[in-house]
């Protein structure tokens, strides 16, 4: 990372680079960096799934369409392996839109990370956070899609006695029906939660790990320390660098893993559980 | 870091994402993957049922040859067998005209024979009549003595 004088001290970096750049207070806070960047890289999506329709080629697939359609072969290997061939159609598009959508969230990680706020400093911007997935918002919300997802497939698969049922008679059987509900509500609502707060989680920390490092050489001034600092900063940062590209990768499969997961326990009956 | 109305935007933008990357990029190109799928698997069907057939006519070919084979045998052996026998006919023919050639040619010289001893038998007499003539200086007329020479002829 470049010396970046953000100002300040490091506690100020910190806080200025954790800010999102909104409108509104309190609930009706928008985070409109996070909406620009995940819909542009949704964008990015389309736009290649536009382009590659244009001429889909059956005989002789170009080296694009190869790609992707190894992308979508992985996908529909992973949901076939959960469901056994019989999944929903929605499933699939979906596992592969969590996949390339947050994968592509995530590698904004990978972007130098005062790169692209310094230059919105001097276009007057004063807060950008480029990853959308360090913003809470956006993995929670996808987690509940795929929560409100896994409550429709229940109901659908079970019927609505039958999803009460699971929360009456499970895990205990029928002596423990208080204790059943408990369990069973935190185990459902664990779910969503733990699915969202993962990818959260390990996007921020990995972001915060960059801060610190671009900390090192804040504010420096060319002085004999700078020696050692700087060639320090430039190994930690591309260990962590390429650590992270393990880590990126790693979360969007396991969002996409996960989810494939929750929604093919929805469809196995109460019976054969 | 707070959860806000982003939350709802961000929920919205997923569904809607996730229904045109199902609408343009999943459906069609996993039909394309089914219909090539389908496509081989025809090729790999059409090329086994191929190979069979191959096999198949393979075995009728050489099913064919070997019968081939066996009735140019039958033919060259027959054609053998003709040969002999046309050998051994012409043979028996041969031999049997000859029998008869020599046959014809040994009653040609006995009649040969005959005629001659039968002109020498009447040159002989008419011979002895002269002889007689001049012995006798007188003329013999045959009808005198056709007794006399008919028995000279009988004993020459």
């Amino acid at each position: 990372m470049s010396t970046e004088t953000a100002g300040g001290s490091s506690v100020e970096y910190i806080q200025h680079h954790l800010a999102n750049l909104s409108v509104g207070q309190g609930f009706w806070q928008l985070n409109i960096d996070t909406l620009i960047f995940s819909f542009l890289l949704g964008a990015l999506i389309l736009f290649i799934a536009m382009k590659i329709g244009q001429n889909l080629r059956t005989e002789t697939p170009g080296r694009f369409q190869n790609a992707v359609e190894g992308v979508l072969e992985f996908v529909d290997n992973q949901v076939k392996d959960s469901f056994g061939g019989k999944a929903p159609a929605l499933i699939a598009p979906l596992a592969l839109t969590i996949l390339v959508w947050v994968w592509l969230m995530n590698f904004m990680d990978l972007i130098p990370i005062d790169l692209l706020p310094a230059i919105a400093h001097g276009l007057g911007v004063p807060h950008l956070k480029i990853v959308p997935t360090t913003d809470l918002n956006t993995p929670l919300a996808m987690a509940l899609v795929v929560f409100l997802l896994t409550v429709y497939y229940n109901i659908k698969v079970k019927g609505f006695g039958g999803y009460i049922k699971m929360f009456l008679f499970h895990p205990f059987g029928k002596f423990f029906v208080p204790v059943n509900v408990v369990m069973t509500l935190i185990e459902e609502l664990a779910k969503p939660i733990s699915l969202g707060l993962r990818l959260f989680g390990n996007m921020f920390a990995g972001e915060l790990v960059f801060m610190l490092i671009a900390l090192l050489t804040l504010g420096a001034t060319l002085s004999a320390s700078l020696l050692i600092w700087f060639p320090l900063q430039v190994v930690l940062d591309l260990a962590w660098l390429i650590f992270h590209i393990l880590v990126i990768s790693l979360q969007a499969f396991i969002f996409m893993v996960l989810t494939i997961v929750y929604l093919g326990m929805a469809h196995i009956d109460a019976d054969s559980h | 870091m707070n959860i806000n109305i982003t939350l709802l935007a961000q929920i919205i933008a997923f569904v809607i994402l996730v229904w045109l990357v199902s609408k343009y990029l999943w459906t069609p190109l996993s039909a394309l993957m089914e219909a090539r799928r389908q496509k081989i698997a025809d090729g790999l069907s059409a090329s086994e049922r191929g190979k069979h057939e191959l096999k198949l006519a393979q075995e009728r070919s050489a099913e064919i040859l070997r019968e081939t084979k066996e009735k140019a045998n039958d033919i060259v052996a027959q054609a053998n067998a003709r040969a002999n026998q046309v050998l051994e006919d012409a043979r028996v023919n041969a031999k049997v005209e000859a029998e008869r050639i020599v046959a014809q040619a040994t009653a040609e010289i006995d009649r040969e024979v005959n005629r001659a001893k039968e002109a020498l038998r009447t040159q002989v007499s008419a011979i002895a009549v002269t002889g007689a003539e001049r012995i006798l200086k007188r003329e013999v007329t045959i009808k005198d003595h056709e007794a006399a020479l008919a028995d000279l002829i009988a004993h020459i």
